[in-house]
């Protein structure tokens, strides 16, 4: 599904260049669900704008489905983020003024489509969320933005799930539940990667990549 | 993405910042108002006036001296134009087929004294046919053709002008002075409303012609014969206003023995020209004064502006996040272009209703002032307001909405 070659990320700062992926080549399968780990500034992120169709990379070539995605325009990149993948984030991003429901009819009202209330009923009630449909995010916990996060992510029947440190900001108890729900979309046949830097939570998954400065410096299954 | 949800998306932000969006939204408000007020005060001033000469009657034409030699318009003024008209050619006036009356008028301010009562007032030498300009008698009887002929020391007064100078007295046969002359009152004209340039036409006193010309304000024509300022021709009807102004100007041509490539030393002017050049004349002004009032409207579109640029990096954040989520960049754009035009929509519809009754207020005073003045707003100045003040949202709108748009979503979801 998500196919990467020799992929390479580099930052201007003024007249300073500051290399972020230094040749990253990864094939990711559908159906894997996979952890990237990696200290702080190892590129985690900025691989997982680059695959979440958020950015674009400045060498490199990668592979969506099979077509190449690399030399995408702004709008055909919107479209993909809007059609292919769901993202997830730290700090959920949810609008403060508009309610669950509302957040998670988001993506359908840049992606059309009918029947939108229902759609996105139907996604609040896959993260067990139904009953807080019109509550405002600063009235929920952290798990449960998160949670609404995940369904505005799920509403669009994405192939792929990108989660980036999606429980940063969670306490265990939350954090168990957000992760069993990655587990429960893995197993319907979502494709999930995640990005952590806790090795209790990749080892939920099935292979973990680590990075270092830019690179892939090791790829292996889950036992 | 439809544009009924971006409409939506625009006034739930609108609604989020009340405080805000109505401050912003008060520039428009005065702005559009101070030109719809001018603009239905101006249209009002314009149906005034025209209704005012309509009331001195539309089938008249007004023939006055001119001096051939000066150049446009000013050629009728006082200054320039020497008498040039006479009694006789009046008379020879009245034997035009189609003119039912001739009413030669000389006019001027003069100073009623009635005991210790004492008012400026509009004096016009004339003789019997004035009443047919559209007076009536109240008491009494108009000027006559023998009180003409004999040069009578006689006056008739306007309706206001007998109310202030006799209160409830009958002044029928009563003695007043006139520029310190003595003149018997034979008559009161009933009320005709109306005013010219704030004299009521109910505020005049009539003696004849000849006793204006010797007694009362002597002026010559270069020929050695009594002026006279004006000759008002009543016509027998609109169709006949092109023959009779040929006839007057072959009549007087021929008695001023004018030679064939020399102008007239006389000017023909109907109510409806005059009415025409008044209307153009409010109009020109109206439009001035809501030029300058669009400054306002100036004024509110860059505050507009203002606040959309502190709209846009206020909510970097969610511009991020509704492009992370697929808005595209015509998405964003749209969003906040339609927020800025409906601000400016909204303040424009408060704005024309705020204007509205601005200028009901201003007709209010002017009419208790004496000017009995109809504020009219036409549909025309409410679609150019509406479509002014869209046009102002959307020129305001547009460099902050497309600073929106170009955000770069992943720098945009980490703004802080």
């Amino acid at each position: 599904m998500i196919e990467l070659e020799n992929i390479t990320k580099i930052y201007r700062m003024g007249k300073v260049e500051v290399p972020a992926l230094r040749g990253i080549t990864l094939d990711i399968k559908q159906g894997e669900m996979v952890a990237i780990i990696g200290a702080s500034g190892s590129g985690k992120s900025t691989l997982m704008n680059i695959v979440g169709f958020l950015d674009k990379p400045t060498l490199g070539r990668y592979l969506f489905d099979g077509a190449d995605v690399s030399r995408l325009s702004d709008n055909q990149l919107a479209v993909m983020r809007n059609k292919k993948v769901g993202f997830v984030f730290q700090t959920y991003n949810l609008l403060p003024r508009a309610s669950a429901l509302s957040n998670v009819d988001l993506p359908l009202i840049y992606g059309g489509g009918g029947q939108k209330r229902k759609r996105a009923m139907e996604s609040l009630e896959r993260v067990g969320l139904a009953t807080r449909a019109k509550h405002k995010p600063t009235e929920l916990s952290g798990g449960e933005q998160q949670r609404v996060a995940i369904a505005r992510a799920l509403v669009n029947n994405p192939a792929l799930i990108l989660a980036d440190e999606p429980t940063g900001n969670l306490d265990s108890a939350s954090t168990a539940e957000i992760i069993s729900i990655f587990r429960q979309l893995n197993q319907d046949g979502i494709t999930v990667v995640m990005v952590t830097h806790e090795m209790d939570i990749a080892e939920q998954t099935q292979r973990i990549i680590r990075l270092l400065d830019g690179k892939v410096i090791s790829d292996e299954k889950v036992a | 993405m439809k544009f009924i949800e971006s409409f939506t998306i625009a006034l739930r932000s609108l609604f989020a910042n009340k405080l805000r969006s109505s401050l912003t939204m008060l520039g428009i408000i005065i702005g559009v108002s101070a030109v719809i007020a001018i603009m239905a005060g101006g249209r009002g001033m314009e149906n005034y006036v025209t209704s005012t000469l309509e009331d001195m009657g539309t089938d008249i034409l007004y023939v006055t001296p001119s001096n051939p030699n000066a150049p446009g318009a000013a050629a009728m003024a006082p200054g320039y134009a020497t008498a040039t008209l006479t009694l006789d050619d009046a008379e020879a006036i009245a034997r035009i087929p189609s003119v039912l009356g001739v009413a030669p008028t000389n006019e001027n301010f003069v100073e009623l004294t009635f005991g210790d009562e004492t008012l400026a007032s509009v004096i016009e030498g004339t003789t019997p046919e004035f009443k047919d300009l559209g007076y009536d008698i109240a008491s009494g009887q108009f000027i006559t053709e023998r009180n003409v002929a004999s040069r009578d020391m006689v006056a008739v007064l306007g309706s206001e002008t007998a109310k202030k100078l006799f209160s409830d007295e009958d002044p029928l046969g009563q003695k007043i002075k006139i520029n310190e002359k003595r003149f018997t009152v034979v008559g009161v004209l009933s009320s005709k409303g109306g005013a010219m340039f704030g004299f009521s036409l109910d505020e005049i006193v009539a003696v004849p012609i000849t006793t204006y010309q010797t007694r009362l304000f002597p002026q010559r024509t270069p020929g050695g014969e009594d002026a006279v300022q004006s000759i008002g021709v009543i016509v027998s009807g609109p169709e006949a206003m092109d023959n009779v102004t040929a006839d007057i100007e072959t009549t007087l041509r021929n008695r001023h023995r004018i030679d064939e490539d020399e102008k007239d030393d006389f000017t023909i002017v109907s109510m409806e020209q005059m009415i025409g050049a008044f209307s153009d004349i409010t109009g020109v002004v109206s439009i001035f004064l809501a030029a300058i009032a669009s400054i306002g409207l100036l004024v509110a579109s860059i505050g507009i502006m203002n606040i959309m640029l502190v709209s846009v990096t206020e909510r970097t954040r969610e511009i991020g996040i509704r492009k992370a989520v697929g808005a595209k960049r015509r998405d964003i754009l749209l969003q906040f272009l339609l927020e800025a035009a409906t601000l400016s929509l909204i303040g424009g519809g408060a704005g024309i209703a705020f204007g509205w009754a601005l200028s009901l207020v201003i007709s209010i005073i002017a009419t208790l002032a004496g000017f009995p003045l109809q504020a009219t707003l036409s549909p025309l100045h409410v679609i150019i307001a509406v479509g002014v003040s869209v046009f102002i949202g959307l020129a305001s709108g547009i460099y902050p909405a497309m600073r929106a748009a170009r955000l770069n979503p992943i720098d945009a979801l980490h703004y802080e």
